[in-house]
């Protein structure tokens, strides 16, 4: 029966069609194979999450190999929601993707461009949905490895450099992860994460386990652009294809923090990272740092994907703030972050990839009086923009909520004005943006821009109107989101 | 129909308007005639709801949770109530104005500015008939945003500015300020269902209620508190209609209203009376009241003076609202309808005479009233209103607040009350008596034409002038519909 299958076809269905996509050698075929393939990851998605909710978790045996000898796929209700995450902004990004390649890519290399994307989606949902630490290594390889090869696709010469920066830190931050589960390894004699769970409690205080942490931590730091380790992110979003930034924009980060999560609540526990001196206070000190350095750099940045990718840094500073609260409510308003932002990302990249279908760019200033010429894009991003500054009804404010009131929770209310201040920054940049597009005529050298074709709007609209829908009906983001914090804290669920 | 139905399509009637306009943006006629049918539709609906109010009932309806125990609802209470017809009137007196003004001045973007001005009203009733502080914040953001395209209207670098004031103050108050006040009260009290008597009452430590009521009253930014009034003067940039019906009546409005809601139905007026925090309210809404005034006397420009003397007459209401006793607390919810309908008999005023003479400046209207008599005896009548002398409506809101100035042995705000009606004179009078006394400078003996603004802007005029002597025959409806927001419970 193929339902019981499900586990593994999340990621072999990418994992087999990527090879497929080269046989084919034609474009708009792999394109067909992709849109379809992120669509079945989609409905997989959803079926494990509603059978987790449903059922509790559910574990599958990778070839039949039992645990802890073979790879256990474990999915709980903190993965199945990343999972739906990944493969949702892949089911919008993929039919979105068509128009953007064949503009931004030459020819030749479409079905190179399809491959090497549905290996990131292999990697991120292999990932996401692994329950073996070694595992989470080689999908992550995976990702990255098909992640710099897309960056480097994107048409300016810079965005060789950015892949390469990419590279280096990429491969210093699995380095460093892969110490880190050596060390764990050699401790504990085992890779499966649920084991590794049991038998840690007895070692936890050597230093080796210590290293252990430090290092997975800095690494999958690097790897989530946590401030200071986020300097290979602005030039990666800004310089990749259209169709890349949307996807690892709204993805790669979000399974890094996913990563982080499972690593310091399942694998260490949060009172090992609680007894850790420093770490939870470390870890907002570095949030909060992060989200005013990031947004403020923000404001000042004319090239609108390098200014969204720098808010990108700032709000995974959110995320990691909802894991620094160690309470249910920081962390379920850290986890429904991770879905807001991707929607809100997914929404802003999207129209700003429409807009430099038409324009060829996406500076400020070539911006100039759009709200006309392209009024859906503009309004989409205006919307979107609203989102991320996190105004009630959009999803961001769901997100904002939360975290307030874990703050609050706690006592630290400079922590809770401190969030709030940080989303005026937003609406400093956001607002540069909307000045640009409706309040100044547009360039005379710049031809008359048109409406982006429906197949970019319509991706785009779907997940602006997404960031309303899950703003006003939260029953499954933040009901997913509780549930999953409850279990990283082990209150039951 | 319901009364919870009532006002949910209150608040969606003008969505629709706005539709509506956006598609006949090629056809000027029907555009304003939708305009204009929406705005008496949305009269209708709220004038609807004032008996059953006044009968006591408090229709509701609750639409969705957002998250557990958080949701969008409506509750039609009396100072609401006043707050919605006073907007949804004054809408419709302003729309026809607006067609006169907007045609004499031939304007861009007309469609536009229709579409964001019925959505800022939408927002302005979802205020007023908001059942929790989550609802009215909604649309008291959505007031902001949708206002701001009509503050930078003309798209010049003066407007961008000023319209980068306006959303800065706005939204810096209300993330900063108010939403952490909100978010708090949620945390202590476990609701943010306004209920009369308060929510807070038991759940939070006069401290705590003092730190509060400070973020709330500062984060209202819209209630133009010094130092976070700048965006009010800057709103001057924007067409004279939008800085009548929205930057005198709805937007500010909204702003008094959300102080007095937050007083009457979050605090609860019993617990405001043991809050220490509030001291130091009255004087800074005192100091704001002189101040304003002060500067307005300076202002040689007509709309900014205006503005300057709204910010003024708001802190009226907040000082009302900090009093916590039944006479001034009445007498703020009485002045946002007598103020209303003064300040925008003045606006107007401003308005006609930018788009007859093309003048802006006060001391450019030497004369002006020998060629714009009925304009300007409609300013003196304005003008009387918010200075607050019989026979006109602005007199008995400052008797009541005086009155309970004076009840709370509060004798310096009985004090400040009267400076600022001698300031009010002082910058209210000279226009009028520049423009009938003075001659004009190009006279030179010869007769001068009589040249008024259009007969559409010359009839909202008259009508919201005859307004303010209508308002201080028939106070005592306002009176007795607010009665009930003041009963303590000690």
């Amino acid at each position: 029966m193929i339902a019981a299958h499900y586990a593994a076809l999340q990621v072999v269905a990418p994992l087999i069609a990527a090879p497929l996509c080269v046989l084919l050698r034609r474009g708009a075929l792999a394109w067909l194979v992709t849109v379809a393939v992120s669509w079945i990851a989609l409905a997989i998605a959803i079926q494990l999450l509603v059978q987790v909710m449903a059922t509790g978790p559910v574990s599958y045996e990778l070839g039949g190999w039992a645990a802890p000898w073979g790879i256990e796929y474990r999915v709980d209700s903190v993965n199945a929601f990343v999972l739906l995450i990944v493969s949702g902004i892949s089911a919008v990004a993929a039919p979105y993707a068509h128009h953007t390649v064949v503009r931004e890519i030459p020819e030749d290399r479409h079905y190179l461009f399809y491959s090497a994307y549905l290996l990131c989606l292999t990697g991120l949902l292999g990932i996401t949905i692994t329950g073996d630490a070694f595992n989470v290594f080689v999908f992550l390889e995976i990702s990255s490895l098909s992640s710099y090869a897309l960056i480097s696709l994107g048409g300016e010469r810079k965005a060789l450099t950015a892949a390469y920066q990419y590279l280096v830190m990429g491969t210093i931050g699995a380095t460093f992860f892969l110490i880190g589960v050596g060390l764990i390894y050699a401790m504990t004699g085992t890779l499966n994460m649920a084991d590794i769970a049991a038998r840690l409690d007895p070692v936890e205080h050597t230093r080796t386990v210590l290293a252990a942490f430090a290092f997975i931590i800095v690494g999958l730091g690097l790897k989530l652009a946590l401030f200071p380790l986020h300097l290979w992110l602005p030039n990666a979003y800004a310089y990749a294809p259209s169709a890349v930034t949307v996807l690892l924009a709204a993805t790669a980060t979000k399974v890094a923090v996913y990563t982080m999560l499972r690593f310091v609540f399942t694998l260490f526990g949060a009172d090992f990272a609680l007894d850790v001196t420093f770490f939870a206070e470390f870890l907002i000190a570095l949030a909060l740092v992060g989200v005013f350095a990031a947004s403020i750099t923000a404001v000042f940045q004319n090239n609108v994907k390098r200014m969204l990718a720098y808010s990108s840094v700032a709000q995974v500073g959110y995320m990691m703030l909802g894991v620094g609260f160690f309470s249910v409510t920081g962390l379920t308003g850290g986890i429904v972050h991770l879905f807001n932002h991707a929607l809100m990302k997914g929404a802003l990249f999207m129209a700003l990839g429409a807009v430099f279908y038409r324009l060829g760019s996406v500076r400020i200033e070539h911006m100039r009086g759009l709200g006309r010429q392209m009024p859906l894009t503009m309004f989409a991003f205006v919307l979107g923009g609203l989102s991320l500054i996190g105004l009630p009804l959009t999803v961001g404010f769901i997100s904002k909520w939360y975290l307030i009131l874990a703050a609050l929770e706690r006592g630290w209310w400079p922590i809770a004005g401190l969030i709030l201040l940080s989303s005026l920054l937003a609406v400093a940049y956001v607002w540069r943006v909307v000045e640009a597009a409706y309040f100044r005529d547009p360039p005379p050298d710049r031809p008359r821009a048109t409406e982006a074709p429906l197949a970019l709007l319509v991706p785009t609209w779907i997940l602006t109107l997404a960031n309303f829908y899950f703003g006003i009906d939260t029953s499954v983001t933040v009901g997913v989101a509780a549930d999953a914090a409850r279990a990283l804290l082990g209150e039951g669920g | 129909m319901t009364g919870g139905q009532t006002m949910v399509l209150a608040v969606l009637a003008p969505l629709a308007g706005a539709v509506a306009i956006a598609a006949s943006h090629r056809h000027p006629n029907r555009r304003e005639a939708a305009t204009l049918v929406t705005a008496a539709a949305l009269f209708a609906l709220t004038a609807s709801l004032l008996a059953p109010v006044m009968a006591g009932e408090r229709p509701r309806a609750i639409l969705w949770e957002i998250v557990p125990g958080i949701s969008i609802g409506f509750e039609a209470e009396p100072l609401g109530m006043v707050f919605a017809l006073v907007a949804s009137f004054l809408w419709i007196v302003t729309s026809v104005y607006s067609i006169g003004y907007m045609r004499g001045h031939r304007e861009e973007n007309q469609t536009r500015f229709y579409v964001c001005f019925a959505i800022a009203l939408s927002s302005a009733i979802g205020v007023a008939f908001a059942a929790n502080m989550f609802t009215l914040f909604v649309f008291y953001e959505a007031l902001t945003l949708s206002t701001y395209p009509l503050v930078t209207h003309h798209g010049t670098d003066e407007a961008r500015r000023g319209g980068r004031t306006y959303l800065g103050l706005l939204l810096l108050t209300s993330i900063a300020f108010q939403l952490l006040a909100i978010v708090w009260t949620w945390a202590v009290a476990g609701t943010l269902d306004f209920a009369a008597g308060g929510i807070l009452e038991g759940k939070a430590s006069p401290a705590l209620a003092g730190i509060l009521l400070l973020l709330y009253v500062f984060g209202i930014g819209k209630a133009a508190l010094m130092p976070f009034h700048r965006w009010l003067p800057a709103a001057m940039v924007a067409p004279t209609p939008v800085s009548a019906l929205l930057h005198a009546v709805a937007v500010v409005k909204a702003g008094v209203f959300t102080v007095l809601k937050v007083t009457v139905y979050v605090f609860g007026i019993d617990l405001l009376a043991d809050v220490h925090a509030r001291d130091l309210l009255l004087y800074v809404a005192a100091f704001t009241i002189i101040a304003a005034s002060l500067i307005a006397i300076r202002e040689d420009n007509l709309k900014r003076r205006l503005a300057y003397s709204t910010v003024s007459q708001l802190s009226y209401i907040v000082l009302g609202a900090m009093l916590v006793t039944e006479a001034s607390v009445i007498g703020s919810g009485i002045h946002i309808a007598m103020h209303a309908f003064g300040k925008i008999t003045l606006f107007f005023c401003a308005g006609a005479i930018l788009v007859a003479a093309h003048k802006t400046n006060v001391s450019d209207l030497d004369g002006i009233g020998r060629a714009m008599p009925i304009t300007m005896c409609a300013f003196l009548v304005g003008a009387l209103s918010v200075i607050g002398l019989p026979p006109l409506g602005g007199s008995w809101s400052k008797f009541l607040l005086a009155l309970g100035a004076a009840g709370a042995g509060q004798y310096v705000f009985v004090g400040v009350l009267m400076l600022s009606t001698l300031l009010n004179v002082a910058y209210l009078l000279p226009p009028v008596v520049r423009a009938f006394f003075l001659p004009p400078p190009d006279a030179d003996g010869r007769r001068i034409s009589f040249s008024e603004a259009p007969p559409a802007c010359l009839v909202s005029i008259c009508v919201t002038a005859a307004g303010s002597v209508l308002l201080f025959f028939f106070a005592d409806l306002l009176y007795v519909l607010l009665e009930p927001i003041a009963i303590t419970t000690r």
